[in-house]
């Protein structure tokens, strides 16, 4: 019944996903527990890992760039009531977009070719998303299977082109050509030396941007207007003479082409080349992320950090701690997903409780 | 390709369907009660590691078999807390479950064996045996027929006989028995069943079980029976072809073994045609027989084939309340 | 117009004397902070036609759903044949023989009529003999209650009389022999209602005991043996119906004399701003549901369309309005015809000068998950006036809003409360505010005042009048007979997606408006 004490906003907004947040930590730290390791301990590592000193800093950094670009990948889909699965799919596929730009204009500078990397990536991944989106807006196919069918043809097709087209003579591995030094996106390091050798470059605060970029899209334009109208309320929508079909496309390759944006930071930023699932699950993370964050660019931002830095983390807990893999972070991410997201509403009706018990003056009705 | 090359091909076929039989008729039963399951990926994997496991520490296959179906039944007990009682997003919820699996598995299984995340080498007696039905090996010189019984009738896992023997079963309850009416109604109106005076929450659980049971036995097959011990992310992706096929089966059972059969089928013939160039075509690449069943259930989910309508109340939590 | 012949009381002698089959002794059901039923006391006598009636939201519903097991009292007593029991579920109720037709039918569509009525109660684990058994049982309760409908069919291939009576089936295969009906006529043609009305007769007279909760006075007058009020979440009065007048539960319904009539001056119709040209509309499912129908609308007055919900107003609004395409036929407004329909054909509409005030507005109408003002702004979003180019001035729309919530005396007066927080009847007003306030030369309105609180119907039909007065052109569509009457400067009347007649609402009377709506023509209907 709709009728329930609603919770103060700050409960609702911050108490309450920083519990949930905590109950999978909690539930992380016991199964280490149970595999007879001191949870306490492997924080302690994993925080001087991610943020103690300048590279493993940079990492975490480097990391967040990824997350923060699926997660809001995810996010913006999850506005327009859409659930992007395929974040994952779209940046591999936005790989492809990257390094044809690049070894096409090999050895330009890379301030001509970040722009030019960053719209083709963009683009590529945009396309990758606006197939689902198109059959979901006119053929009514669902946008969750079909994104995570499509991660699935991603990779086929991926693993095709780089194993049999942009592989090189004479490498073995499976690969394209490296894109020159001074065409990739130059590292932070170059200007900030405080971050060693760690990875994170310019594509970090281009991340950051974006982030600004969504939340004013989403809460201050019209087209981000008519996105959460679409998202609450489909027919609200239609009635209000917005083009539903035509919305659901263009989110859905704004989500990709966001998606996308991984492939910038990867391929042009710190592989060099296109490798094999450079992705390395960063699309899945973006869920984490964006449930975590709750969909807003600040929650985004804060849950990308925090999943950058188990990340990091996590390396170096598995040189410390070799009992504890990174497989553990999967874990903890998957844990994450399960209680702000499936289960986020768990504590909603204790806190109910106990909150409507200490303003009893709201609760009453009004007579 | 000769006869021999054909019954091999769909002696494998019948060998990579059968988990695939398993996840999708699971799938079928918690879709058909209103319950999205895209968790049969994580299901399959968990249950695979808690079969190799205990199979791995016990010696018995059996005791395999029952972990495997535990952890799977747990899993979905989890799925269906957040889904039936916290009424959260089924599909958040399943992607958690296959973080999970993946996670925990190698997590697990590196601190327990230290072998990377894989589980140690079974001993054949540790394996679900394979059954050689009578006559088998008489009459395997017999031209055609007989070579046609001894390799692909005979000599597969208990498991996959039984797999093809849920299929009859499954379409029998689902059809014909009270449970499979109140089953297919609570996927498309649970308040009719609701005001009948029935629990919805507790058929959806019953549905969820019996689903935890067969991907169990699906993800079991994987570690114990088709291989000998449990390696990282065995599943891989086979609970995604198994929803892609019930979706292509239209959540139906006999065409979901059909579906299971023909993804089986892709998936042999990947191997066989690896680096084979075929006449007018040129060497097939095995990526595109791998997308194969991927991109035919985007064509069929985009109604160019008919139209996959699934059951009306799939997804949605039950609110009681008006 | 009394549309059934009220039989001759053949209750069972001595009815009274034996213990009532219902008896509630202060019933109470909170939600959070409302108080939906409050010390409710109810006693419903053996083998009689008990009605229920109230407002929405007066908790009739939810006392049937705690009667049926679907919510549990918080306090109080129920008794059945005089036993204390404890309903906890529905089927807790089914075995204490109390069946439920709901307003909203519990039907599997996909199923038959066979596997909808033994759905729960199969008998056996196995389906083929519960079925043959059913079978025979369905032949038989057909026979003699006169509710024929064929069991093979699937229910979506049935009209909606038709599954109404497989609902019915279902209770009495059950073994209901008290039989509660919400709300049951809201959606049957006059015609539909007479047959229910007779069976229901001929199930009092086979000794069930019925209870019809509706808010359809007539309804109550001609077919109850007693009737109780409820007036928000309390009972007030229970009386036998031969003892009281349309008029004395109306006033016990709302708790003063209700302003039946507008106060209107007569309209002074100017020129065509609407017109409907042989407009054929087809539903989702391409079904066509508004077949040729062809009227026009003048600058200031209000045309009002009346006929049973579901007779095709839906989609005739839905059209009008650009929200969905016509399969043929032309819809003029102001002058200009409009032929892009569908996609975003509503923005193109507003443009013309047209508002629309959705039949649904939660469905249609208003984002609940939106803070007010942004509802305040629904559909003419685009407009330069929300800021230009890309941005969306917050701002002003905010202030913009603030000005409508005094005039509209919307409350709470918060423009960034939720919009679901607000009370039905506030709601609807930040619909209006938003739709007349632009100064449309047409409105178009659909259940203007559906769950809407008393206070608030007249403050709607108020402002709809000022409209035409203001020399608007107004389109109305209602359920609600008296509603279409007290402000219709002219009725069209819709059934089976034709308009079948026209009146003049100050000499059209309602046994004739009520056979047009049934659709029977004023020609058949004189013979």
């Amino acid at each position: 019944m709709s009728a329930r004490v609603p919770l103060p906003a700050w409960v609702d907004r911050i108490l309450l996903p920083v519990l949930n947040v905590s109950l999978a930590f909690l539930i992380g730290g016991i199964v280490v527990l149970l595999v007879g390791q001191n949870p306490l301990e492997a924080v302690q590592i994993m925080l001087y890992g991610a943020f103690g000193y300048g590279d493993g800093f940079g990492y975490t950094l480097y990391y967040t760039t990824n997350f923060i670009f699926a997660g809001l990948a995810v996010s913006l889909a999850y506005h327009a009531g859409l659930f992007n699965i395929g974040a994952e799919g779209q940046g591999y596929i936005a790989g492809l977009g990257v390094i044809l730009v690049a070894l096409w204009l090999n050895g330009t500078h890379w301030a001509l070719m970040m722009p030019l990397m960053l719209v083709a990536g963009a683009l590529f991944g945009a396309f990758w998303a606006f197939i689902p989106g198109y059959l979901q807006a006119k053929r009514g196919s669902h946008v969750v299977i079909t994104t995570i069918l499509f991660n699935f043809i991603a990779t086929s097709l991926m693993s095709y082109l780089i194993s049999r087209v942009l592989k090189p003579a004479g490498v073995s591995a499976d690969e394209s050509a490296r894109i020159e030094a001074v065409t990739r996106v130059p590292q932070l390091r170059e200007f900030i030396p405080f971050f060693g050798y760690s990875p994170v470059n310019l594509t970090f605060p281009l991340a950051i941007a974006a982030l600004f970029g969504v939340w004013f899209l989403i809460w201050r334009t019209k087209f981000g207007y008519a996105v959460r109208a679409l998202g609450f309320n489909p027919t609200a929508a239609h009635y209000a003479g917005i083009s539903n079909a035509r919305l659901i496309m263009i989110t859905m390759a704004l989500s990709g082409g966001l998606a996308g944006l991984v492939a910038l930071n990867e391929v042009a930023g710190v592989q060099g080349r296109l490798i094999l699932n450079f992705m390395a699950g960063a699309g899945f993370v973006g869920i984490a992320v964006a449930f975590m964050g709750r969909a807003h660019p600040i929650g985004v931002a804060l849950a990308a950090l925090l999943f950058g830095a188990l990340y990091q983390g996590g390396q170096e807990l598995a040189f410390s701690m070799p009992a504890i893999t990174r497989d553990m972070i999967v874990t903890i991410q998957a844990l994450v997903i399960l209680f702000t997201g499936a289960m986020g509403e768990m504590l909603r009706p204790p806190l109910e409780r106990i909150f409507a018990r200490r303003a009893p003056a709201v609760a009453r009705p009004a007579e | 390709m000769t006869y021999v090359d054909l019954i091999l091909v769909l002696d494998s076929t019948v060998r990579l369907a059968t988990p695939l039989i398993f996840a999708c008729l699971a799938g079928l039963y918690s879709e058909r009660a209103g319950i999205v399951d895209i968790g049969l990926e994580g299901k399959l994997l968990g249950a695979a590691f808690g079969a190799a496991v205990v199979a791995a520490i016990t010696g018995s296959a059996w005791a395999g078999l029952f972990a495997g179906v535990g952890v799977s039944l747990c899993m979905s007990a989890i799925h269906g807390f957040a889904s039936i009682n916290l009424r959260g997003n089924q599909i958040i919820s399943g992607v958690a479950l296959n973080f999970l699996a993946a996670g925990l598995a190698t997590f697990l299984g590196q601190s327990w064996f230290g072998r990377g995340g894989n589980t140690p080498q079974l001993p054949s007696g540790a394996r679900i045996p394979t059954i050689t039905l009578p006559f088998a090996n008489e009459v395997q010189d017999v031209p055609y027929i007989g070579y046609f019984y001894y390799e692909l009738i005979s000599g597969h896992s208990i498991l996959s006989y039984i797999a093809f023997l849920i299929v009859p079963i499954t379409a029998f309850v689902l059809f014909r028995t009270r449970f499979g009416l109140r089953l297919r109604a609570v996927g498309e109106n649970p308040k009719a069943l609701d005001t009948a005076g029935i629990s919805v929450t507790l058929l959806r659980y019953q549905a969820l079980a019996i689903t935890g049971i067969l991907v169990g036995i699906g993800g079991a097959y994987l570690s114990i029976a088709q291989s000998a011990g449990f390696t990282n992310n065995m599943s891989a992706g086979r609970g995604y072809i198994a929803l892609a096929a019930l979706i292509f089966a239209k959540w139906r059972p006999w065409p979901a073994l059909a579906t299971c059969l023909l993804f089986g089928f892709l998936d042999a013939l990947q191997f066989r045609l690896q680096g084979v160039a075929l006449p007018g075509i040129g060497q097939v690449p095995t990526q595109a027989i791998q997308a194969l069943p991927y991109v035919l259930t985007i064509i069929l989910l985009a109604g160019f084939i008919g139209r996959a309508v699934a059951p009306k109340a799939a997804g949605t939590p039950y609110v009681k309340e008006r | 117009m009394e549309r059934v012949n009220h039989p001759d009381a053949q209750r069972p002698q001595g009815a009274a004397a034996s213990a009532p089959a219902i008896e509630l002794r202060a019933i109470n059901k909170s939600f959070g902070p409302v108080h939906a039923n409050r010390d409710i006391d109810l006693s419903v006598q053996k083998g009689t036609v008990h009605g229920i009636v109230g407002e929405n939201g007066a908790g009739k519903s939810t006392l049937m759903s705690i009667l049926y097991g679907f919510y549990t009292a918080d306090s109080g007593d129920i008794l059945v044949n005089g036993k204390t029991v404890s309903i906890s579920n529905s089927s807790d109720a089914l075995s204490l023989g109390i069946g439920m037709v709901h307003q909203h039918f519990m039907l599997v569509d996909n199923f038959t009529v066979l596997e909808n009525v033994v759905l729960g109660a199969e008998g056996s684990a196995l389906l083929g003999r519960s079925l043959s058994k059913a079978r025979s049982e369905l032949q038989r309760l057909a026979r003699d209650y006169g509710l024929e409908v064929s069991p093979d069919t699937l229910i979506e291939d049935l009209s909606v009389g038709q599954q109404q009576r497989v609902e019915i089936l279902k209770a009495l295969y059950r073994g209901a022999d008290i039989l509660i009906l919400d709300e049951p006529t809201g959606v049957l043609t006059p015609a539909e209602a007479d047959h229910l009305f007779r069976v229901l007769a001929t199930l009092r007279n086979e000794g069930k005991t019925i209870i019809l909760i509706t808010h359809k006075l007539r309804e109550i007058m001609a077919i109850t043996d007693a009737v109780s009020v409820m007036r928000q979440g309390r009972m007030v009065a229970t009386v036998p119906t031969s003892e009281t007048s349309p008029e004395a539960l109306a006033e016990l319904m709302v708790g003063r004399r209700v302003l039946l009539r507008v106060d209107k001056d007569e309209a002074r119709p100017g020129d065509v701003k609407l017109a409907v040209e042989n407009l054929t509309v087809a539903d989702d499912a391409g079904v066509i549901r508004v077949k040729g129908v062809s009227f026009s609308v003048r600058a200031g007055e209000i045309v009002g369309i009346a006929g049973v919900a579901g007779n095709g107003q839906s989609e005739l609004l839905e059209a009008i309005a650009g929200m969905r395409r016509p399969v043929a036929g032309r819809v003029i407004v102001n002058g200009h015809e409009v032929t892009t329909h569908g996609e975003a054909g509503a923005a193109e509409l507003r443009q013309k000068g047209l508002a629309h005030v959705p039949e649904d507005r939660l469905r249609m109408g208003l984002v609940t998950n939106f803070e007010a003002w942004e509802n305040s702004i629904l559909g003419y979003q685009d407009e330069p006036r929300y800021g230009g180019g890309l941005a969306l001035d917050i701002g002003a729309s905010r202030r913009e809003f603030e000005g409508r919530i005094a005039q509209y005396d919307i409350r709470p007066a918060n423009p960034r409360l939720k919009t679901a927080n607000f009370s039905g009847g506030n709601q609807q007003k930040i619909v209006l505010a938003r739709e007349m306030e632009r100064d449309p030369d047409i409105l178009i309105v659909g259940q203007p005042t559906r769950g809407v609180d008393i206070g608030a119907i007249e403050f709607i039909h108020n402002q709809i009048v000022k409209m035409r007065d203001a020399g608007k052109a107004i389109l109305l569509v209602s359920v609600e007979l008296d509603e279409i009457r007290s402000l219709s400067d002219r009725i069209l009347v819709i059934f089976d997606g034709e308009i079948v007649g026209e009146a003049d609402p100050a000499s059209a009377d309602e046994g004739e408006l009520g056979l047009l709506m049934a659709g029977v023509h004023n020609k058949e209907a004189a013979q």
